[in-house]
């Protein structure tokens, strides 16, 4: 569930050089071609779709490095709300 | 992350060697930097002491034959010998971020371990090529790769930009894994003098900074993949490159700057032993230069300090945060910046004195050694950084 939306939201603002459908949920964003001016998006939109503010101790390159360690951020913080 | 003894030197031992970095930067380094810099000559003398102190090891864990100085030692060393040549200063510095590499992300294997004992006892001095033809001064991208074949491996690097290339031992090259990877899918190699040749294509006739002799050459080396660290590059740079390098270029810089403060401070002194009725305009302008340089330090030591303690706790977490990045690059361009309004303010008090090569006040080195700070991974590139990464800033 959580995955499919990141999927989606990553698809709109990750700007990758590799379309999301080729990834799989542990595959390297960067190599993928994420940038960090296209994470600031991502992490607009993510937070904007679940309704969360990432703090800043989870603001950082790992965080946005996999689909599923986006995931496991976006439902750790989905979980506390 | 494994090293995370931040212990370091016992205070006692630490202020003794600090005692001797300071007598070899009036015995030796203070005598040989003019000629050091009218020649763009390497400062072998300088740097034959500095291995006569064991300070090539300085940041290598004791029981692998080192100094075990913490972060914030290292730095108060690299911050001693800017006071007296700051190409001197600067080779050293660029070593330890090397060695600091190496000691964060290779000491879990064997290779490495055994590797970093060679440069204690060796004295072994540690280059790098980051910097590429054709992507200037990003790190995080690479044009070549290493191309394996069985367990060894063939690596060329066109680098504009070596320092001491041709005096060092050991060269540590940034490239991509594999020549299918991806331009920021990096790997750190380390390979030693008689895994490479240097084919030289750039002279290093510069502004400032000269004795770092940075030539550029193109590299070919060759090697086993056990050379190659094993963690990411991305890695190696978000914990230790990045937060190493500003806050001992920043502590070299901020030597730089002490010492130019001291030939004012010195020079106000002379003014009103000739003259005690003197205007007080110099003096003032001594205080403000002054503060200025207090806001430096504690922002350098500050840093180094912050840097320390997430080591201690081998935070690698918090090290990877946009917000330390953030802070990291502060320092460097406050600091770069900080380092050439303090040279020019201290150059106003001493006049023309300052503006001669050939007086005691003479400050034409730092001012121009100065100019290069903002240049070493260009301050506009940092800057562009920070505005992107400022968006996932919740605040301080
Ligand atoms: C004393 C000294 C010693 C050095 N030693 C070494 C060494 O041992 N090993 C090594 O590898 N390197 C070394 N360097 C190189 C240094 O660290 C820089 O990386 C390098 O000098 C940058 O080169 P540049 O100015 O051509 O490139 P750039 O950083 O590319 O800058 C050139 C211009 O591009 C602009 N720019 C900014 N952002 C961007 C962007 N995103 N894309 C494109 N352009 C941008 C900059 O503002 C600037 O105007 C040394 C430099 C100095 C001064």
């Amino acid at each position: 569930m959580t995955v499919q939306k990141v999927r989606e939201i990553l698809e709109k603002n990750g700007r990758l050089s590799t379309p999301v459908t080729d990834l799989a949920d542990d595959s390297d964003l960067y190599n993928a071609g994420l940038t960090s001016l296209a994470t600031v998006g991502l992490m607009l939109a993510l937070e904007d779709e679940f309704n969360i503010e990432i703090p800043d101790s989870m603001l950082g390159r790992k965080t946005f490095s996999s689909i599923q360690s986006i995931v496991d951020v976006v439902e750790q913080l989905t979980q506390k709300a | 992350m494994e090293h995370t003894n931040q212990a370091g030197m016992s205070k006692e031992s630490f202020e003794k060697l600090l005692e001797e970095v300071h007598k070899i930067g009036e015995e030796i380094m203070r005598p040989n930097a003019r000629d050091v810099d009218a020649n763009a000559r390497f400062p072998q003398e300088s740097i034959d002491a500095i291995k006569k102190l064991k300070l090539m090891g300085a940041y290598i864990p004791t029981e692998l034959g080192g100094l075990g100085l913490n972060i914030t030692q290292l730095a108060r060393v690299c911050e001693a010998l800017g006071q007296y040549c700051g190409s001197t200063a600067m080779i050293f510095a660029m070593h330890q971020i090397q060695v600091a590499c190496a000691v964060n992300h290779g000491l879990s294997n064997e290779h490495f371990k055994n590797y970093l004992k060679k440069v204690a006892s060796d004295s072994r001095l540690l280059a790098s090529a980051t910097t590429e033809m054709g992507i200037g001064g990003d790190l995080r991208q690479s044009i070549c790769a290493v191309e394996q074949n069985g367990d060894s491996f063939t690596l060329t690097k066109n680098a504009p930009v070596i320092s001491y290339g041709k005096q060092a031992d050991d060269l540590f090259i940034t490239s991509r894994r594999t020549p299918d990877s991806p331009a920021n899918d990096q790997v750190h190699v380390v390979v030693s003098k008689e895994d490479y040749e240097l084919e030289p294509s750039m002279a290093w006739d510069t502004m400032g900074f000269r004795g770092t002799c940075s030539e550029g050459f193109l590299v070919k080396s060759k090697g086993h993949i056990k050379q190659i660290i094993p963690a990411p590059f991305a890695d190696i740079l978000s914990q230790s490159m990045h937060p190493t390098s500003h806050i001992l270029w920043g502590s070299l810089w901020l030597g730089i700057a002490t010492d130019s403060v001291n030939m004012a401070r010195a020079f106000v002194r002379d003014m009103m032993k000739k003259n005690p009725n003197a205007p007080q305009t110099a003096a003032l302008r001594l205080a403000e230069v002054h503060s200025v340089l207090q806001l430096m330090r504690e922002n350098v030591h500050g840093c180094a300090e912050h840097y320390q303690q997430l080591l201690s706790e081998n935070n690698a977490e918090a090290l990877d945060t946009f917000s330390f990045s953030v802070k990291i690059n502060n320092l460097k361009i406050s600091s770069s910046s900080l380092i050439i309004d303090i040279v020019s303010k201290s150059l106003l008090i001493c006049g023309i004195a300052g503006y001669r090569n050939d007086t005691k006040y003479s400050l034409s080195r730092h001012l121009r050694d100065a100019y290069g700070a903002s240049l070493m991974v260009n301050n506009d590139r940092i800057m562009n950084h920070n505005a992107t990464l400022l968006h996932m800033h919740r605040g301080d």
